[in-house]
């Protein structure tokens, strides 16, 4: 065990990779030398070589379809995305290529692709570093997509990603990429797939994923003291969503809050809300609440706080699932 | 007959005098005597060349039995190659097994160069696969639809032969339109940086369904290349020794740790983009007329009757061999069975998705429902 941050999680798990698998190769925009803009890859060029960790000209349709080459000879790309909101001009590469070619071969071709992706806001970025663009993944069939809250699962959950045979879209919360916690390299962790209850509770299932997780908690903590016990569920993973454990947590609560940066139309959210209205229409007592980011593009700093689902924004939800209207209630569902 | 492809007095103009484009064999099939490339087919004999000939013959009736296959209902779209045969023939008959074709749409003769299965070139367009065939059975990617997309896979792939130590080259091909593709800009870019075994064939067939290529290009598509720091070579498309020439000069580049190489192949696509597609609203008949006469076949076939290789009985038998081959085609075509409703969800992932697996169980349920 040793005490890392999630962005040094991450790093040793890129480095466990590529000791373990000589056919793992990392690609992205200035992560050799400089060790990536959030130095994630940091030491990972000088110590495997320009043919394992190799920095890119910046086109990121280049890198995820040059990734989509070296995965047809065998190898097994990590590329990375430098920030959510460069992520477009890679998009069509990911739809229409990552996710499909192993459809479209009847399973002959295998794109073991991982597409890291720094994402999420609260670090007073500029335009186009702030994003949540987890959804258009989710979406797309062919793609696993997943994201961590602690530094154990960016290690662990990283390395099951490069080490999955299909393409996997891993969403890292740049703003708890300085987050410590206790990493364990061999621990033999929840698979990828499965989603983690953090915090047990009897009254609201609280739903989030990512750089929430914290929040999540945190106001787990504040409701407790107002008597009340959220059950809080760090989904880990978005494609597949393991609608097993929450339909198991909102049977035992029923009632449900979900909450993500990204905005709320079409969103997580709206999927998590209508699968589990239909797997426990005869448990829910309320119906679900989304607390999310506004359909707006990711405001500029100064306002960022007006857009992310805080603590309180998240206990105005509870409240809302509790059936009490308080005075910070400016709506009904 | 084992004599090399000569150029001889009585059937060449001394000196090419062409200089837009690498041509060895003119539209007359006269044989032109070229200082550069003349020594990469010095070695093809007239049979060999007769060999081209027949792979030329049988593309264009496949071709042409597909066109009517699409007609009669048992196709539900053809694109057809006719007037692009020795560009592909001349291009693929060059690589190796071990190479790797990354390709468009286009591109049926050089899939049969590489040895598909003749169902399989219509799996797709007959609707019963999302494609043909296993690329590492054939050295051949499934074609890319979206264009150019396929230029980057052949140079991650080029750099990961690179990488293996490996003097594999992988080749992609395209189109004039595709040119204009922001993927082909950076393939090009991605390759030059990193030295990739790979080489960029394109085809200027001079259309993108109803673009010409002056939309795409103000100048020869093949003067963008060495802007990338990519050497490249103008050749005839229509002619099957050129296009061998400058592809085997290109092989050798890659092969030898000279990075890559960008050919356009100048020829014109003769047909629709598609069965779907009406020519007629933009073609301008006497531009098609001059290219008929540049016909990429009646060349390679009056350069083999001149030198005596090619009879009257020879040409019968390779007509008789390729309406053979159209036949099994159409057979293998009509043969193909339609898929199992349930493989609507099969190899969407390696391994099992939990949501999907729900949807293919309710499915199940409900078509089973229809049986009670």
């Amino acid at each position: 065990m040793t005490e890392l941050t999630l962005a040094k999680a991450l790093g040793s798990g890129l480095r466990r990779a590529l000791s373990d698998d000589d056919k793992v190769v990392l690609l992205g925009e200035d992560i050799g030398t400089l060790g990536g803009v959030f130095r994630v890859t940091d030491g990972l060029q000088r110590d495997f070589g320009t043919e394992r960790v190799i920095d890119t000209p910046l086109a990121e349709a280049g890198i995820i379809g040059m990734a989509v080459g070296l995965a047809f000879r065998g190898y097994r790309p990590v590329c990375e995305i430098q920030f959510d909101g460069f992520i477009y001009p890679g998009f069509d590469q990911i739809v229409a290529q990552v996710a499909k070619l192993h459809y479209r071969t009847a399973g002959k071709v295998r794109m073991p692709l991982t597409i890291r992706v720094p994402y999420g806001g609260g670090i007073g970025a500029v335009e186009h570093h702030s994003e949540s663009p987890e959804a258009y993944f989710a979406h797309t069939a062919g793609l696993r997509v997943v994201t961590c809250s602690t530094p154990q699962d960016a290690h662990s959950m990283l390395r099951e990603a490069i080490a999955s045979d299909d393409p996997v879209l891993f969403f890292e919360p740049k703003r708890r990429y300085w987050t410590k916690g206790e990493v364990d390299e061999d621990a033999d962790g929840l698979p990828m797939g499965k989603a983690r209850v953090v915090t047990e509770g009897s009254d609201v299932t609280l739903v989030t994923y990512g750089p929430l997780v914290a929040t999540a908690i945190d106001a787990a903590v504040a409701a407790s003291d107002d008597g009340i016990s959220l059950e809080v569920i760090d989904l880990r993973s978005l494609s597949p969503v393991d609608f097993d454990t929450v339909a198991a947590s909102v049977q035992k609560t029923g009632r449900l809050v979900i909450t993500h940066e990204a905005s709320e139309s079409g969103g997580l959210g709206a999927e998590i809300a209508a699968t589990l209205t239909d797997r426990c229409f005869y448990y829910l007592e309320a119906a679900p609440v989304r607390i999310t980011g506004f359909d707006v593009p990711y405001p500029a700093a100064k306002l960022e706080d007006h857009f992310l689902p805080d603590l309180d924004r998240i206990l105005d939800g509870v409240d809302r699932a509790l059936g009490r209207v308080n005075s910070l209630t400016g709506w009904s569902a | 007959m084992s004599t090399t492809v000569p150029v001889k007095a009585q059937n060449s103009v001394a000196k090419k005098q062409t200089p837009e484009f690498v041509q060895l064999l003119d539209p007359d099939g006269r044989r032109l005597s070229d200082e550069l490339y003349d020594p990469w087919i010095s070695d093809v004999t007239g049979d060999q060349l007769a060999s081209l000939y027949e792979d030329l013959i049988i593309v264009r009736r496949i071709d042409t039995e597909a066109t009517a296959l699409q007609r009669q209902g048992e196709l539900g779209l053809w694109p057809p190659l006719l007037g692009q045969e020795a560009a592909q023939v001349g291009s693929a008959r060059t690589l190796r097994p071990d190479d790797f074709v990354f390709s468009s749409y286009r591109e049926n003769a050089v899939a049969y160069c590489r040895g598909v299965k003749l169902p399989d070139l219509v799996r797709v367009w007959r609707g019963t696969a999302a494609s043909g065939w296993d690329p590492f059975e054939i050295g051949m990617a499934t074609p890319a639809v979206i264009i150019g997309a396929q230029t980057l896979h052949a140079t991650g792939y080029a750099v990961g032969c690179k990488f293996d130590g490996a003097d594999s080259v992988s080749v992609a091909y395209f189109g004039d339109g595709a040119t204009s593709e922001g993927d082909v800009n950076e393939a090009m870019i991605f390759a030059a940086s990193f030295n990739a075994p790979v080489i960029f064939f394109c085809q200027n067939n001079q259309w993108a369904i109803s673009e010409p290529v002056g939309l795409q290009a103000q100048r020869p598509i093949a003067d963008r290349a060495p802007g990338f720091g990519i050497p490249s070579i103008r050749v005839d498309g229509n002619d099957v020794l050129a296009v061998m020439a400058a592809t085997r000069s290109a092989l050798d580049r890659a092969r030898t740790g000279g990075g890559p190489t960008f050919i356009e192949a100048v020829t014109y696509r003769r047909g629709p983009h598609t069965t779907s597609d009406d020519p007629s609203r933009y073609v301008d008949p006497a531009v098609a007329a001059e290219w008929e006469a540049k016909d990429p076949i009646a060349r390679v076939e009056a350069f083999l009757r001149s030198e005596g290789v090619l009879t009257d009985e020879l040409a019968a038998s390779i007509q008789a061999r390729a309406d053979a081959v159209a036949a099994e085609f159409r057979a293998g075509c009509v043969g193909l069975e339609n898929p199992e409703p349930l493989s609507v969800f099969d190899n969407v992932y390696a391994t099992e998705h939990s949501g999907l697996a729900r949807q293919k169980s309710q499915y199940k349920a409900y078509l089973e429902g229809f049986e009670k």
